[in-house]
């Protein structure tokens, strides 16, 4: 498959239609899904102090926000004491510009790449081929989805959306690995394994995100179960690792509850495979690399620093445990939300990168059930804050400046009808009545199968809608009982 | 002194599912409440707050403080209806404002009918009794926003007769409802359904109950859509014997 890199978000309704029709797509998430659920919930289960944990992990990410710019000051103090440098970078232009700046003054030909949503977000791989160098990803899942030119579609599990069949054509194509259909998963490893080995060991340069970046250590962190980070980040002469900014962390103590939250909420894992910690370059008589840069990204995050509903989306620490619980995602799949945040995170910040103009249909993703904040390590209150969005949706839509998309008429009208009869109690008994009259007179058997009125035809495409009551309770109920309550109430 | 109840019937529960109402008013009295029913009352103003309109849901919200202010106690058959006064009108007005005041105030007295009959009542056994398989589907707002996981299953467990079966990796899973959602993305909301209609019909319940009359409308219409033999009431319908036993129902 080919995914561009211009965002589909504004369409999701119809891109999750389409995920909907897919068979095999919806195989494989539902495999995922349940797997990521059952893991998650017994790594729970072993802590009985999770919510302790989860309240501690909250106030570790809410402090660094709170301080934010005084620990990103800190952070670079540390980085540069130990040998290494911090480049800032307001957006994507300025961030990928560092890296290329970096890559040709060191005469790189060969990047290796771990994986990192903070350079899928800057589109980083397509700046560097651009300007001439050859990028390998090394995780297997970013390293399939290169191959195939695809996008990921979890924050965790790039590839999440494809079966190991999908895997063997892939590889077979793009690799002319002709064993490939058959080999099994042990076997595909093993073609991923010794593909990348020979890049491992001829890049000058590794390129790789981080989970945290400890402000009082000028440390970073990067977890894995690959070992493909800790290689990118060893091997090569150069490191650069690209931050966003809100990956602080005060201290480097506050890992210890961090790490705790992120494998357990994530895969599932009391801790991943390799936690790397990283600080500063390799000293005399160590091995290491011989640079160590640190791109620290805003692209848009200080503008979310800036909205008091929506800052508190700044705590993510991008584990993925929301797309996992959440029963949209589920079904749509992560190319529905059209952008490089999937799932209910992705409904949250995707219009806040993008701007809402460009994906105002994210926010209504969502039935608000509330399992992505039941799942959170950092208790961000996802469902609120779609709520805040759905309602910056409208507000935009009836600005004079016509940026924002303008509601649907009958919506707009719907509510305005709503909110003045809403308020006439005789009114709203009156209009009442003529829809209930209204829909009886199309419904058999207690039961309308069929109608088609706007919206109403949507509900009645795949369940019946119950009729409505002759009568009202309130109008049984003031017969019944007589007038005695109305007056009382009157 | 009897409490004195004010039932918030909720629209959806006035307009279309009237037995739930009047089940909760049986259930009530029945436990030594004095109810009445304040007639100006509409809507809480829910479905123009979910779907964005927040001016609209101000006005709507405004009537309601107005038509429940001498209340002593709020009850309401609906626990999304209830997380809307309880949680989300504060985000309509102004901190500090009269009418945050006037819903912190009433706030504190509004109470999902469960919550109300085992946390304020302190009862759980209500006397009920009922001959069938039954499946508690949770409402996502009554257990997530307003936390409840206990109260409609302790007065479940006590039904005389019934055996309260689980919906399995389901029972706390969203129906798919989700308000406007049903209809803005209706297939989503299609999908959704489909997997807890499965379920249910897969725990070997003949009948579901909830505490929201929007799941119970939209997670009915799919099972009589498909012909089910799994029928779906509202709990006060099941704890005041209206729901017929399996074998009485053709």
């Amino acid at each position: 498959m080919s995914a561009s890199h211009e965002p589909t978000s504004h369409t999701f309704e119809a891109n999750a239609r389409e995920a909907l029709a897919n068979a095999r797509l919806q195989k494989a998430l539902g495999a995922a899904s349940g797997r990521f659920v059952s893991h998650r919930a017994s790594a729970v289960a072993e802590r009985p102090d999770f919510e302790e944990l989860r309240r501690c992990g909250h106030a570790i990410k809410q402090e660094a926000l709170d301080r934010l710019p005084q620990l990103l000051e800190q952070f670079e103090e540390h980085v540069v004491a130990r040998g290494g440098r911090v480049h800032w970078a307001r957006d994507a232009e300025e961030a990928n510009q560092h890296v290329i700046r970096i890559a040709k003054n060191e005469n790189v030909k060969r990047i290796v790449k771990s994986k990192s949503m903070a350079t899928e977000e800057i589109h980083l791989n397509h700046a560097l081929e651009a300007a001439g160098f050859e990028v390998v990803e090394t995780d297997l899942g970013e390293f399939i989805i290169q191959l195939d030119k695809d996008i990921p579609s979890h924050i965790i599990a790039p590839a999440v959306h494809l079966t190991k069949e999908q895997v063997s054509e892939i590889f077979e194509r793009e690799l002319r690995e002709t064993n490939a259909p058959g080999a099994g998963i042990p076997g595909l490893n093993a073609i991923a394994r010794r593909t990348l080995r020979k890049s491992f060991l001829s890049a000058e340069m590794g390129i790789s995100g981080a989970n945290f970046a400890a402000a009082d250590s000028g440390s970073i962190v990067i977890v894995e179960n690959e070992g493909n980070a800790g290689l990118c980040s060893t091997l090569p002469r150069i490191h650069v690792a690209v931050v966003g900014i809100e990956k602080l962390v005060p201290r480097f103590d506050d890992l210890a509850v961090m790490l705790k939250l992120l494998g357990r909420s994530a895969t599932g894992q009391r801790l991943t495979s390799y936690t790397n910690f990283i600080t500063g370059i390799a000293g005399d008589g160590e091995e290491g690399p011989e640079q160590f840069h640190v791109i620290l990204l805003d692209n848009g995050r200080s503008k979310i620093y800036d909205d008091d509903h929506l800052w508190g989306s700044l705590r993510c620490i991008r584990c993925g445990a929301c797309l996992n619980a959440c029963p949209v995602y589920k079904r749509a799949g992560g190319h529905a939300y059209g952008w490089v945040y999937q799932g209910p995170i992705g409904a949250v910040i995707t219009p806040q990168y993008l701007g809402l103009e460009r994906a105002p249909a994210l926010p209504y993703a969502s039935s608000l059930c509330g399992a992505c904040f039941e799942v959170c390590p950092v208790k961000i209150e996802i469902p609120h804050m779609l709520l805040e969005l759905r309602s910056q949706v409208v507000e935009a839509s009836t600005e004079a400046s016509g940026a924002a998309p303008k509601r649907p008429f009958f919506e707009s009208l719907s509510f305005g009808a709503f909110a003045f009869l809403g308020r006439r109690p005789k009114l709203w008994d009156f209009a009442t009545r003529l829809g209930r009259w209204l829909l009886r007179a199309r419904s058999s058997d207690g039961q309308i199968p069929a109608l088609s009125l706007p919206l109403l035809n949507r509900w009645t495409a795949r369940r019946d809608l119950r009729a409505p009551a002759r009568e009202t309770f309130r109008e049984e109920w003031a017969r019944r009982r007589g007038r005695a309550d109305a007056e009382a109430d009157a | 002194m009897p409490r004195k109840v004010s039932l918030f019937v909720t629209c959806l529960a006035d307009q279309v599912m009237t037995q739930a109402a009047w089940a909760a008013v049986e259930l009530l009295e029945k436990l030594g409440c004095q109810v009445e029913v304040p007639m100006g009352q509409t809507c809480c103003g829910q479905p123009a707050f979910n779907s964005g309109y927040r001016n609209e849901a101000r006005e709507v919200a405004r009537h309601w403080l107005e038509t429940f202010k001498h209340a002593q106690y709020i009850v309401s058959p609906s626990g999304s209806c209830t997380s809307m006064v309880k949680v989300f009108y504060k985000d309509l007005f102004e901190p500090g404002s009269p009418e945050a005041r006037e819903i912190a105030r009433l706030a504190a007295r509004t109470y999902e009918l469960t919550q109300f009959i085992v946390w304020e009542l302190g009862r759980t056994d209500v006397g009920a009794r009922y001959r069938g398989k039954v499946a508690y589907h949770a409402s996502c707002h009554l257990l997530r926003e307003l936390g409840e996981r206990h109260a409609p299953r302790g007065l479940l467990e006590r039904v005389q007769g019934a055996e309260l079966v689980s919906i399995k990796d389901s029972e706390t899973v969203c129906c798919g409802f989700g308000g406007t959602f049903s209809v803005k993305m209706a297939d989503l909301s299609a999908a959704m359904l489909d997997e807890k209609l499965a379920a249910l019909e897969a725990s070997g319940a003949d009948c579901v109950v909830a505490c929201d009359a929007g799941c119970l409308l939209h997670i009915g219409g799919g099972l009589t859509r498909r012909g089910s033999r799994v029928r779906a009431f509202h709990i006060a319908e099941l704890l005041t014997g209206r729901v017929p036993a399996p074998d009485a129902h053709v």
